[in-house]
């Protein structure tokens, strides 16, 4: 096989799990979860948050992870879901664009070809009964083209001005609906970033307060240190909660 | 001398470090008819003489439609030069389904070189007898390929491979500086010339040509035999009112002459007796 070939994704060379009914090496269930992503196009080109936690069911486990990488020169990738396909996912992408610098020649693989590489990969293993578990969100801009898109673990896939996954769906996608807009500036796209996450911080039981935000640019991707969001839980309703209650407790 | 001695198979060197079979297969390209490609910064064109064996049969196909945004035409074994176009098609569309994007151009020679240099190196194999011309389009521009049968590869500005492609390449050199801002009309027109030189005084009709385009916003697509008798009728017309001359380098001075309004025309190109 030539050097120049896809990675080793697909090749069929050894029988593989679900073949050979082996229960126990297809993905079933999700063990390490990262939840929602949200990101949008604004006026330099896209900016995605998520938070950093990784939730070991009900328990949120791990507080440092990493959930938005960027790929190549072009693009970024922030994913939701088992924590250790997404790092399998960054293996393939590395030797994806590995081999694409390795062709040193003026050509190089942007978010449109990585999203629709994904998607590929994505469905392919959805066939196999043996899913990548997560959602991904693919966006980048090359030679002044935005580009922001989304692949799910049954490798749906789409484009979108803005896209979220998750719980962002339900609470992140309206409010973006309503306030976002072609030519947002950074500073008017990171406050709306915040207002989404500080609202999935607020209802998502799965979400902790301490979000990492990205963009990327024409001149490339700048991932921003992790930092939490103001909360505000001084309603009247949650002072005196026993007020009023009936039963012994 | 010698060349018989260490002729046999691929994978035996001369003494004096030539590899036979694989020059032998580059002689293979130079008896074919003749193709030619020139380029200019968003468009490409590839010409070639397509003469039929006899007036009963159709003529060979030497233009091949790779993908909207590559051509080739081939010169030498074209069975060969078929296999080759169907190994193109598959590596671009199966590019495209994956990424979703054109294959490169330079990704798609290189790849052709690698198949072509595997063949210069198994005992049991024999080098491909083609020659491509490879017209492309990527995010760098135009570009125009030779590949070769020893599996090198070089770009070029303009280009002629086969019988008689000298004539053509030294029209070609004199006029090749001026193709890069070259407008599309002008190309084809040269390309038409170019393979007009090969024919050494026979008459250029559209039916013993085939003319191709691809460039920014135009697919591949072969131009149909009426506009190219058009396109010729054109320059020949040109060339008629001047008293004909014996020598072919008089072709590129008639029509600056006439002036068709093409700028690139201005200047009659030296004349090198």
């Amino acid at each position: 096989m030539s050097f120049s070939k896809m990675p080793l994704v697909e090749a069929n060379q050894t029988p593989d799990a679900s073949s050979l009914s082996l229960d126990s090496e297809r993905t079933l269930y999700p063990y390490v979860t990262g939840t929602s992503v949200v990101a949008f196009k604004y006026r330099d080109g896209i900016l995605m948050a998520a938070d950093m936690g990784g939730s070991y069911g009900s328990t949120l486990r791990y507080k440092t992870v990493e959930r938005i990488k960027p790929i190549g020169k072009h693009s970024l990738l922030g994913a939701s879901g088992e924590i250790s396909d997404f790092q399998e996912i960054l293996r393939y992408l590395d030797e994806l664009i590995l081999y694409d610098n390795m062709w040193d020649d003026g050509n190089s693989l942007g978010p449109k070809e990585v999203h629709n590489y994904l998607t590929r990969v994505m469905y392919n293993r959805r066939n196999k009964f043996n899913p990548l578990w997560n959602s991904l969100v693919l966006g980048g801009v090359k030679n002044g083209q935005k580009y922001l898109g989304m692949v799910s673990m049954i490798g749906v896939n789409f484009e979108d001005n803005h896209v979220a996954t998750g719980f962002g769906n339900h609470l992140a996608r309206p409010i973006l609906r309503d306030e976002w807009n072609e030519d947002l500036s950074f500073e008017d796209g990171v406050k709306l970033l915040e207002k989404c996450m500080r609202v999935l911080l607020y209802r998502d039981r799965s979400a902790v307060n301490k979000l990492q935000i990205a963009k990327i640019t024409e001149e490339g991707a700048t991932l921003f240190p992790p930092y939490s969001l103001k909360t505000f839980w001084g309603f009247e309703a949650y002072k005196n909660p026993t007020v009023g209650a009936e039963g012994s407790w | 001398m010698f060349r018989n001695q260490y002729d046999t198979d691929v994978t035996t060197w001369s003494p004096a470090g030539r590899l036979f079979q694989v020059e032998y297969a580059m002689e293979a390209v130079k008896q074919g008819s003749a193709a030619i490609g020139l380029r200019s910064r968003t468009h490409v064109v590839l010409a070639c003489v397509n003469k039929a064996n006899n007036e009963l049969s159709s003529h060979q196909k030497k233009i091949f439609k790779v993908d909207d945004h590559i051509g080739v035409a081939i010169a030498g074994l074209t069975a060969d030069g078929r296999v080759l176009s169907r190994y193109m098609r598959s590596e671009c569309i199966n590019h495209a389904f994956t990424y979703e994007s054109p294959l490169p151009v330079g990704r798609l020679v290189v790849q052709l070189a690698d198949k072509a240099q595997v063949c210069t190196q198994r005992s049991w194999k024999r080098p491909y007898g083609v020659g491509l011309l490879v017209a492309g389009l990527d995010e760098s521009g135009a570009h125009l390929y030779y590949n070769c049968p020893s599996g090198n590869y070089f770009e070029y500005q303009a280009f002629a491979i086969g019988s008689r492609s000298q004539a053509a390449k030294t029209y070609l050199e004199r006029r090749f500086e001026k193709f890069m801002d070259s407008s599309r009309d002008d190309l084809v027109k040269d390309a038409l010339i170019a393979i007009r030189e090969t024919l050494q005084g026979e008459r250029l009709t559209s039916n013993i040509c085939t003319v191709a385009v691809v460039g920014v916003g135009e697919p591949f697509h072969i131009l149909d035999q009426n506009t190219v008798q058009q396109l010729i009728d054109a320059f020949e017309i040109v060339a008629e009112e001047e008293p004909p001359a014996a020598e072919a380098g008089d072709a590129a001075d008639q029509e600056t002459a006439a002036g068709e309004g093409a700028p690139a025309e201005e200047g009659a190109a030296p004349m090198d007796i």
